[in-house]
């Protein structure tokens, strides 16, 4: 079965639409919608110096990720706000990996495979990979719930109950990260950013609990991700896009439905 | 019994500068210890410091072994974006059981809020269902960071009257900042006047009448502090008929 490209691609797509659908809810109650984006678009970055360097292009993702959101949480100060120390880093790295990527002499990359994803090509190797990141950031996720929310809720609140928000920040950041390795692959450094806040976006009407929205934002995730595949084979559309695109017509469905049950019970 | 928190001759920062200097502090168990100051004088950073919010930058501050702490912070906002019901929100970060939940609601006087939205209370609605968060943690010490804020005049003199029934049913040592003097200092056995270091403290009459009490606060308080004694003295000769107790009114 796994031999099938069409089905290791679908399998992929779901991975990563479980993943980033469910770490996607965390970024937008926290607002870290430029954060996500940041983040994914240094990952060309990390591309690059891995192949500078001759590691494998994975290791250069999840490091230059990581170093990237420690930066960003810890550079964002009072003299310049959030989102400029954001543009600032992300599209210098993002600049820079396809500066050091031109200069790689005798090393031939397909650079829209990392911008825009190159699903189709997915491996097996790629395919364990994608899964343990996801059960990865599911267990992480799952394991420090509670904690995860109350820092979200407010640092205030956590450190009276002995938790460290700092800590519980941390943990996002490695999940983002993870996130980042995961779909790169499926939808390209560009459109990771799109991946984590539209599902989430989409689940916001219709849930009263933090628990249900992660559940319909994962769910929402893997929707679009198999029906990506599956439409972008039927069409002939590149993959990466066209997850994008499903996830978004997700959006507006649940939107326009939710303000017209809302206008019938006026 | 020793005291639930003792600092000594700390520093605390608040982001790059210190907000408080050389401060002394302590809350023995069932006291009830107001803290008064202008704005930016530190009043938060001091309940952040207890925390482990805010850094300390010199000096030390022991809290009690096991000490449970039911922290009310100022201004609390919760996104939007982030659903949450007021009982979701009771069972943060521990679980709680549903009667837990309804006793606690009950007693910060928030009944059959639990099925609702955090974002469609009203201020005060809120402000009580911080509170039963608060209670939920059967506290050694209840810190409230100016829990009136929003609430109008009836609203927080019934916030107050509360926070005092509660004291008396759990008997836990309450920490409270507040810029209404004259409703606070009623109930307190201890104010700390803070204007970036400790300026005076003691029993609210010595504080009252403190210098430097006055040359911070001005005559404008004095007003509002004759008010209170006014009342206080006034509801003791001719017995509780005399009182005159506002309604309490529900803030939505």
């Amino acid at each position: 079965m796994l031999d099938d490209f069409i089905i290791r691609a679908a399998l992929a797509a779901l991975g990563t639409g479980i993943a980033a659908g469910f770490l996607g809810c965390f970024v937008v109650w926290r607002r870290l919608a430029y954060f996500g984006d940041a983040t994914a678009h240094a990952a060309i970055l990390g591309v690059a110096l891995a192949l500078a360097f001759g590691t494998s292009a994975l290791t250069g993702v999840l490091g230059i990720s990581l170093i990237m959101a420690l930066l960003l949480s810890t550079l964002a100060g009072r003299q310049l706000g959030h989102d400029s120390i954001l543009g600032v880093l992300a599209h210098t790295a993002l600049a820079l990996g396809l500066v050091i990527v031109s200069l790689l002499q005798g090393i031939r990359i397909d650079l829209s495979a990392w911008l825009f994803g190159e699903i189709l090509a997915v491996g097996k190797s790629d395919l364990a990979l994608i899964w343990s990141g996801t059960v990865l950031i599911a267990v992480l996720l799952i394991w420090r719930w509670q904690k995860l929310l109350t820092a979200t809720l407010s640092p205030d609140l956590a450190y009276a109950s002995n938790i460290n928000p700092k800590r519980e920040e941390l943990i996002l950041t490695l999940a983002l990260a993870l996130v980042v390795a995961v779909a790169i692959k499926v939808v390209g450094a560009l459109l990771i950013g799109a991946l984590l806040i539209i599902p989430a976006s989409a689940a916001r009407p219709w849930v009263r609990t933090p628990e249900t929205m992660a559940a319909m934002a994962a769910g929402i995730g893997a929707l679009s991700g198999v029906g990506g595949i599956y439409i972008s084979a039927q069409a002939n559309t590149p993959a990466g896009p066209t997850i994008i695109c499903v996830a978004a017509g997700i959006f507006m469905i649940t939107l326009l439905t939710r303000n017209l049950t809302r206008l019938k019970t006026l | 019994m020793s005291n639930l928190i003792e600092a000594r001759d700390i520093t605390v920062r608040a982001g790059t500068t210190p907000a408080l200097r050389n401060v002394d502090f302590y809350i023995a168990p069932g006291e009830i210890v107001t803290v008064v100051g202008p704005n930016g004088s530190g009043k938060t950073s001091l309940l952040r410091a207890i925390t482990g919010a805010a850094d300390i930058t010199s000096g030390s501050l022991k809290r009690r072994d096991g000490l449970r702490i039911g922290y009310v912070p100022q201004n609390l906002r919760i996104d939007p974006s982030l659903p949450m019901t007021a009982a979701r929100f009771l069972s943060l970060p521990k679980r709680r059981s549903l009667t837990d939940i309804r006793t606690a609601l009950a007693s910060a006087g928030a009944e059959k809020l639990e099925k609702r939205q955090i974002a469609d209370l009203s201020g005060g609605q809120f402000q009580r269902v911080v509170l039963a968060r608060a209670l939920l943690e059967k506290p050694d010490l209840l810190m409230l960071d100016e829990p009136t804020t929003g609430l109008d005049q009836p609203g927080s003199a019934a916030f107050y009257r509360r926070i005092e029934s509660l004291r008396e049913e759990t008997n836990c040592a309450i920490l409270m900042v507040s810029h209404e003097l004259h409703v606070v200092m009623a109930s307190s056995d201890r104010v700390i006047c803070l204007n970036g270091h400790v300026c005076c403290h003691g029993t609210p009459d010595i504080v009252a009448s403190a210098p430097e009490y006055r040359a911070l606060f001005g005559s404008g308080t004095q007003g509002a502090l004759a008010l209170y004694r006014h009342q206080h003295d006034h509801s003791h000769p001719h017995g509780p008929d005399c009182n005159h107790p506002l309604e309490e009114t529900d803030n939505a």
